[in-house]
């Protein structure tokens, strides 16, 4: 006879396997969430193509009427609007929502619920939600890129695309730490939406050619709020624009630093909270 | 009338209430601004002609009237307001009060917009200044008297088109989608990206038979003198069509609605 195995508790995964756990259950109840509306969904799609065809007539139409801005040419510009949407809606994917639910979560207490869970809150905060549109628009803003690259004869190598996806993947922690920093405001004045859709401003910086930029309002923008390096770091890449490899360094390490930053800001925020109406 | 005064006086109220959200929201309102000026600037660098009839300064002075005529008469949260008041049944008070729904909802979007110019005004008037060497001012009185008429009118067009927008929250759940697709058409026809007359003639053309120009481009030509002559009176005119127009829409719309209303939790 064998003796009775004994009774082990189950297995609780730890550290990072935990996250993953648990982030792979916070997909799942997004996708959910998605199918119940699936009319809404592909209609919020159609609303974005649209906005980025806008954006890209608008280039048209002032290439009809010169050949460059500045160095830049007209498919080199449509790459880097296309390498600026690509950011743009990966980190609408992953972050946009949960930024934006911030200042409601504290404007009506529900912020209680989440700092009462077992796990790190700024995760929770931060991942909940995922908006699976962003993923079919960031595809689509790929298509206008690969289009514009045969356009220019661009023929990227291996590394160019891996190097390409590390600088796009730093601008996106630049919009989420910014965008997350400007939602913490909420622990102060309690209405950030004003905040928050502020920032929808500055994606229209994001997208331009930084030579276009001359004096404090490129400094501004690369030093302190570094939209000019979000987008064109990454695309001047592909078109062969880097000046040095310093421009890389300094996007990466912007994306630091703004990672750095939003974490004292909500660190400092969050012991604000008092709750409401509990 | 008196008691439309008194929602004036309310939506005053209501915009101050979080008033560090709205000035945040101004101030980086000319960001894009800011933006697309230094755009146009690196356009015109080396070039000694000029596009479509502007010079740099024309262009920049299209950019800074069209953010003075934006600030007069953009609909910021009205649209999602209504919607909101008609899908949660905060409706059903109206139609029990002596006070008009439509009313209502203007006089919100006028103290809406008093409130917005008496903050804007500040950045706008720094900014006009910057940029005073490309600034023109509009030619005579009388151009400057129909540039007001003409923006009074782009205001109440404006409102009448939003609101009708909003009225289809009795039909639908979700109109967010419908409002952002007409605001793109509405963003890039009626002149917010660029002078419409910068566009190939054919394409312009096919424009002025659509309300969008009336929506922002108009007056802004007025006040540039790129319109003059018998053109402003007709334009004055069609412009003074579409807003009875979009007012009758918005009445039947309304009717129609009201029909189908169904007082969720009122």
């Amino acid at each position: 006879m064998n003796a009775p195995l004994p009774i082990k508790p189950p297995q609780r995964p730890h550290g990072l396997a935990r996250y993953w756990t648990i982030y792979v259950a916070l997909w799942k109840t997004s996708v959910t969430r998605e199918l119940g509306f699936k009319s809404n969904f592909i209609l919020w799609i159609f609303v974005e193509l649209l906005w980025f065809a806008l954006q890209l007539s608008f280039i048209a139409v002032i290439y009809s009427h010169t050949d460059h801005i500045r160095d830049w040419t007209k498919w080199e510009v449509v790459l880097l609007m296309g390498a600026s949407h690509f950011i743009q809606q990966i980190f609408l994917a992953f972050f946009l929502t949960n930024c934006v639910q911030l200042s409601e979560l504290i404007r009506t207490g529900r912020l209680d619920f989440m700092l009462l869970l077992p796990v790190n809150t700024r995760f929770i905060l931060s991942l909940r939600q995922v908006d699976l549109g962003g993923f079919v628009n960031a595809a689509s803003a790929l298509a206008v890129m690969i289009y514009a690259a045969r356009q220019l004869q661009l023929s990227p190598g291996v590394a160019e695309v891996f190097g390409f996806l590390l600088l796009a993947g730093a601008g996106v922690i630049i919009h989420y730490s910014l965008m997350f920093l400007l939602a913490c405001i909420s622990f102060w004045t309690v209405k950030a939406q004003g905040f928050v859709w502020g920032y929808y401003n500055l994606f229209n910086i994001a997208r331009l050619p930084d030579s276009a930029f001359r004096g404090f309002f490129k400094s501004f923008f690369t030093f302190v709020l570094p939209m000019l390096l979000v987008a064109n770091v990454p695309a001047k890449l592909l078109v062969n624009k880097l000046s040095s490899p310093s421009e890389m360094l300094l996007l990466l390490g912007m994306s630091a630093a703004c990672l750095l930053v939003s974490e004292i800001g909500w660190r400092g925020s969050v012991r604000r909270y008092t709750s409401a109406s509990s | 009338m008196k008691k439309y005064w008194h929602v004036i006086n309310i939506g005053i109220q209501n915009t101050l209430t979080y008033r560090m959200n709205f000035l945040f929201r101004c101030v980086f309102g000319f960001v894009p601004l800011l933006a697309t000026i230094a755009l146009w600037r690196a356009i015109y660098d080396g070039r000694t002609d000029t596009i479509s009839g502007y010079s740099l300064a024309g262009m920049i002075s299209y950019y800074l009237v069209l953010t003075i005529v934006d600030a007069l008469t953009a609909v910021n949260e009205d649209d999602w307001q209504i919607a909101a008041d008609i899908k949660d049944g905060n409706i059903s008070q109206f139609l029990l009060k002596p006070i008009d729904f439509l009313g209502y909802r203007l006089c919100l979007f006028g103290a809406g917009r008093l409130v917005y110019m008496a903050v804007a005004i500040v950045p706008t008037t720094l900014f006009v200044l910057w940029f005073r060497e490309d600034f023109s001012l509009p030619a005579d009185a009388a151009t400057f008297g129909y540039f007001l008429l003409s923006v009074v009118m782009t205001g109440l067009l404006q409102f009448f088109l939003s609101y009708t927008m909003a009225l289809l929250a009795f039909w639908m759940q979700e109109v967010s989608t419908v409002i952002f697709i007409l605001f793109a058409f509405e963003y890039i026809a009626s002149g917010h990206l660029f002078p419409l007359d910068i566009l190939p003639p054919a394409v312009e053309q096919v424009l002025r038979f659509t309300p969008f120009p009336y929506q922002l481009y108009f007056p802004v030509s007025i006040w540039l003198g790129r319109t003059t002559g018998a053109a402003v009176g007709q334009g004055l005119l069609i412009q003074a069509a579409w807003v009875v127009a979009a007012y009758l829409l918005a009445r039947w719309v309304w009717s129609r609605g009201i029909r189908k209303y169904s007082a969720v939790g009122g």
